[in-house]
């Protein structure tokens, strides 16, 4: 459909100011950027183009700050097909299969607008994935709020956790995962990172590259309008006299838009008629036709009149910078237009042809019978300022001194208690039970049951040729697709991590942590920890302080993604995370995804048999240095993070894998927050079932400390575990055994598991309650 | 035995459900897309979960009106089985093919969790293999899923044993705390007086793989795949 003779064919009157430094300095650009962009196109820019000058050299588009520093993150490995720079990240899992995933921030609009925030953070990365020709087939999220007796908190959770549920359950993929933390530095700037998992066949994956000049330019999905205009930086006094000006920032997200524009792009894509395809994200048709042009080496012209709009006199600095949301542009191959726009229509959605290709390499954009932008698209994204910010001096920590933080005799249950129902450890029932967790029903374990949440993957992307036959694929090509049902289902194992206060303590270790926490993760599961993708969210870059936490996170983050095989292979840049001057924890949150060859050898984390053996791998604990124990208990943020000893991660972690693939384990789970108390103590509430330990040790840092590169695991076999040579070089110690009602220690104290579970499973819903 | 799978704008459970009738009886069903009327003369007419035209209106208002629909209703008033799950039942009490309204979850939420159901009416094609009293353990997935019907009304849908099931507990009482969205009677999922229709909310479809929680959705599935053979 295409509603441009509805649309006045005389421009309108828009108002536009003249372009001055000042006007460009109120869109973002300072003074050297906007001479700069002076120099370039060599004339004084219109309105429309200082639109698309600014928000392509934007911190968001152009990752002036940030790119010096991700250029030295490891990217590459043999499994690596797609590495940072499209639209997601690509790793081959076998098969001709191949696993495609990204995570996102969207924290202001979280902010501003919880529920509208959030899904829509969650539509856009479901977007990123689907168009390189990926079925969604999982979603995770990472969410940071603040201290729960903050005003604001309750709302926000209650907003945020809605909207990913909004969005998420209608567009039928699954939110099986993720991690909720609580702390007083978010509570002016709370952090919401989805992250998406999608699945493509290697010959159906999708690039924005690749376009060559006379081509046809093609818009697809909903009408643009005048949402989400040049973010929350714009001011411009035209605008906020009329109403249109007044709409509030945030775009409203519709996932049954985006629900059709996923089935029409994946029917589209089973045909080979796209060249190349990029989602219109933030800065919308700007940055989507920018990028294809840039990538392409080509020029693009665009016929504004002809792209689908909801309202009428939109200027075209309007639509270039709108961020309705569920669109996508698309270079098709000549003559395959109408095939095209039967599929759209047959989902009821939009589709126009806007412009072609051109071999000039300049955008150029018509609109109302003139021409309102003509510039070179290369020094959009070439000639992008980057900027090498000055990272100060950053004093780390001192160490603590243990014996200050020593337990009173007995008091295991009692610290417990306290441990258990705290806002980091309690559960997220009350948001998962938010989210359809099964839709699709290729679900093996989601939040609560395993470190890493564990998702078969289906035959085909297209899940109406793995398990039905009709309409909605009528052209389908069967053969390979069918299941092979002779070998083994493959599953994915996927988490998100991150620990903001190691990272604010120690950044470098904090980076270096969060890593080896999300490769134990999915080791635990039993899976191989393949590639991750990252979402660093910092504070105000042009504070040094800041620029040193980034620059150590990510040098401690590369260190161990380098040592671990485990690549960067996609991710999000979110600066400026802070109010009133008052920065955010560093947090760069690792999203990892790994492969198990066989999804029933996958290893839950509760205890599931009576009378197992349950076993310590790696050393006793030592370290109390910002443990939660520490926050918790002793109300304490200080000292260093637990050292990081790349090696043990390695090899402990192909030996836990080694143990699952054998089968001589039924349970795995890593010792992190909380340190072997509350990972026993997880254990034991999962699986609700106790233990007795046999443990003598009455140290705070033994039951508390969070050293790293350790798991418990439970075996009805340590005969044969004892016997493999592993078992004389990874240090492992015998806890007790599974069964009973209590979990039991070898002083006589006892906890019942109902107890324990009853104090993680209150908090949240009691403080959602208000009480 | 013939199953067809109609698949509106925004319904998303069609690949759980075509899974479960290929696990029950080893043929793959086919999927009919909401634009066509013909619905491949199938003795079995599945409406599966989604949200159907967004469900921006009331839950299945939308679909219940689709050209499709007219079809689905000729099909159940000759007698053909109908099985219609979370939005597929909404779609059912929409058509007035059942009766009673869903509102939303007492809780204001969307609920997704195991809830045991235990099954009131053994003596149907959807259920016989289940056995009278049953408890099986299957997901909800839904935001509008709480059934209501009035006293009579209930009165009336206990009269025809047309209540297939209700929530219950681990042991099969039938208690508040297992009624998480609020239903009158704890109702779970109810027939229509011919028996020839299944309307409920939880997804039986959620619990028939090897790798799902359990298997006590499949022996559904089995029935109604046994008795159309």
């Amino acid at each position: 459909m295409n509603n441009a003779a509805a649309i006045k064919q005389t421009a309108p009157d828009f108002n536009e100011p003249a372009i001055t430094p000042e006007v460009g300095a109120q869109f973002g650009l300072n003074a050297d950027e906007f001479a700069l962009m002076l120099n370039i196109i060599g004339r004084t820019p219109s309105f429309t183009e200082l639109g698309i000058f600014s928000v392509m050299w934007s911190e968001h588009c152009s990752y002036k700050s940030s790119r010096l520093h991700l250029k030295k993150l490891p990217t590459e490995a043999p499994w690596v097909i797609q590495g940072p720079g499209e639209n997601a990240g690509v790793i081959d899992i076998g098969d001709n299969q191949a696993a495609i995933f990204k995570m996102e921030s969207h924290n202001h609009p979280s902010y501003i607008e919880p529920f509208q925030g959030a899904a829509t953070g969650v539509g856009g990365i479901m977007r990123d994935v689907f168009t390189m020709g990926a079925r969604p087939i999982a979603n995770i999220n990472a969410l940071r709020f603040g201290d729960p007796s903050h005003p604001k908190t309750r709302h926000l959770v209650n907003g945020v956790v809605a909207g990913v549920s909004h969005y998420g359950n209608c567009m039928g993929v699954p939110t099986v995962g993720g991690e909720t933390q609580f702390h007083s530095a978010y509570n002016g700037n709370i952090l919401v990172n989805a992250m998406t998992v999608g699945i493509a066949d290697h010959d159906k994956i999708y690039y924005a590259r690749g376009a060559s000049p006379d081509q046809p330019v093609v818009y697809v999905g909903s009408k643009t309008g005048r949402d989400g205009i040049h973010g929350a930086t714009m001011a411009s006094a035209e605008f906020e006299d009329g109403v249109e000006g007044n709409r509030p920032t945030v775009q409203v997200g519709d996932p049954f838009t985006e629900k059709l524009l996923l089935e029409a792009c994946l029917e589209l894509m089973q045909e080979d008629m796209i060249i190349s395809i990029q989602d219109m994200g933030a800065a919308g048709l700007t940055s989507s036709s920018v990028e294809i042009a840039d990538k392409g080496g080509i020029g693009v012209e665009l016929d504004l009149d002809a792209v689908p709009q909801r309202e009428p006199n939109m200027s075209p600095y309007e639509i270039m910078l709108s961020e309705s949301q569920e669109r996508m542009l698309m270079i098709l191959k000549p003559g395959k237009e109408d095939e095209a726009r039967a599929i759209f229509e047959k989902w009821d959605l939009d589709f126009a042809v806007i412009g072609r290709t051109t071999d000039d390499k300049h955008l150029r954009l018509n609109m109302y019978g003139k021409t309102w932008c003509d510039i070179p698209v290369p020094p959009l994204v070439d000639d992008a300022p980057i900027y090498d910010r000055k990272a100060g001096y950053y004093k780390l920590q001192d160490e603590i001194d243990n014996a200050a933080y020593a337990l009173p005799k007995d008091s295991l249950c009692e610290t417990l208690r306290q441990m258990i129902c705290c806002p980091d450890i309690a559960s997220k029932r009350w948001i998962w039970e938010q989210y359809d967790r099964l839709v699709i029903g290729n679900t093996k374990y989601s939040s609560g049951q395993s470190d890493a949440a564990i998702v078969l993957i289906p035959c085909h992307p297209d899940l109406a040729l793995d398990a039905g036959e009709g309409s909605r694929a009528t052209k389908q090509k069967d053969s390979s697709a069918s299941p092979q049902n002779d070998k083994p289902q493959k599953a994915l194992a996927i988490s998100s991590d991150c620990n903001p206060r190691y990272c604010k303590a120690d950044p470098v270790r904090g980076g270096m942590q969060a890593v080896a926490e999300s490769y134990r993760n999915i080791c635990a599961t039993g899976a191989k920890p393949l590639a991750v993708t990252n979402n660093l969210n910092f504070g105000n870059p042009e504070r040094e302080q800041i620029m040193a936490q980034f620059v150590g996170c990510l040098e401690g983050m590369g260190e161990a993604c380098r040592k671990l095989s485990y690549p960067i292979i996609s991710g999000n840049v979110s600066l400026y995370n802070e109010t009133s001057g008052e920065a955010i924890l560093p947090t760069p949150v690792i999203g990892g995804v790994g492969l198990i060859e066989d999804w029933e050898k996958a290893l839950p984390l509760g205890f599931q048999n009576d009378g197992e053996t349950i076993i310590l791998v790696g050393e006793d604990g030592n370290h109390l240095g910002q443990s939660l124990y520490l926050k918790e208990v002793h109300g304490k943020e200080i000292g260093t993070p637990p050292k990081v000893d790349l090696e043990s991660e390695l090899n402990r972690g192909s030996y836990i894998r080694m143990l699952a693939e054998k089968g001589l384990i039924t349970a795995c789970h890593d010792i992190s927050d909380g340190g072997l108390l509350v990972t026993l103590a997880e254990m034991a509430m999962a699986g609700h079932k106790g233990a007795a330990l046999i443990i003598k040790n009455a140290d705070a840092a033994y039951w508390l400390g969070e050293d790293q590169a350790r798991y418990v695991v439970t075996t009805s076999d340590i005969g044969n575990i004892m016997a493999l040579p592993e078992a004389q070089k990874i240090k492992m110690t015998i806890l007790g055994k599974t069964g009973g009602k209590d979990l039991k220690f070898e002083n006589g104290e006892s906890i019942s598991v109902d107890e324990l579970i009853d104090l993680n499973e209150r908090w949240l819903p009691d403080y959602m309650a208000g009480k | 035995m013939k199953t067809s799978i109609i698949v509106f704008p925004g319904t998303n459970r069609e690949h759980d459900m075509a899974m479960a009738v290929e696990t029950a009886c080893g043929k793959k069903p086919q999927l009919v897309w909401h634009k066509d009327t013909d619905l491949g003369s199938p003795d079995l007419i599945i409406l599966p979960g989604g949200f159907s035209y967004g469900d921006y209106l009331r839950c299945g208002a939308m679909a219940a009106h689709s050209p499709v629909m007219k079809e689905v209703i000729v099909a159940a008033n000759k007698g053909t089985r109908i099985l219609g799950v979370c939005n597929g039942f909404q779609m059912l009490i929409e058509t007035q093919l059942l009766p009673g309204a869903l509102l939303r979850n007492k809780t204001l939420k969307f609920i997704c969790k195991d809830m045991h159901l235990r099954t009131e009416n053994a003596d149907t094609e959807f259920t016989r293999k289940l056995g009278k009293n049953s408890i099986i353990n299957v997901p909800v997935a839904h935001g509008d899923g709480n059934y209501f019907a009035n006293d009579d009304m209930v009165k009336d849908l206990e009269a025809h044993d047309q209540i297939a099931f209700r929530y219950c507990d681990a042991q099969g009482q039938i208690t508040e705390a297992a009624n998480a969205n609020g239903s009158s009677a704890n109702i779970a999922g109810i027939l229509n007086k011919n028996k020839n229709i299944l309307g409920m909310m939880p997804h039986p479809e959620n619990a028939t793989q090897n790798w799902q929680k359990n298997k006590t959705g499949l022996p559904l599935f089995e029935s109604i795949m046994e008795a159309l053979a």
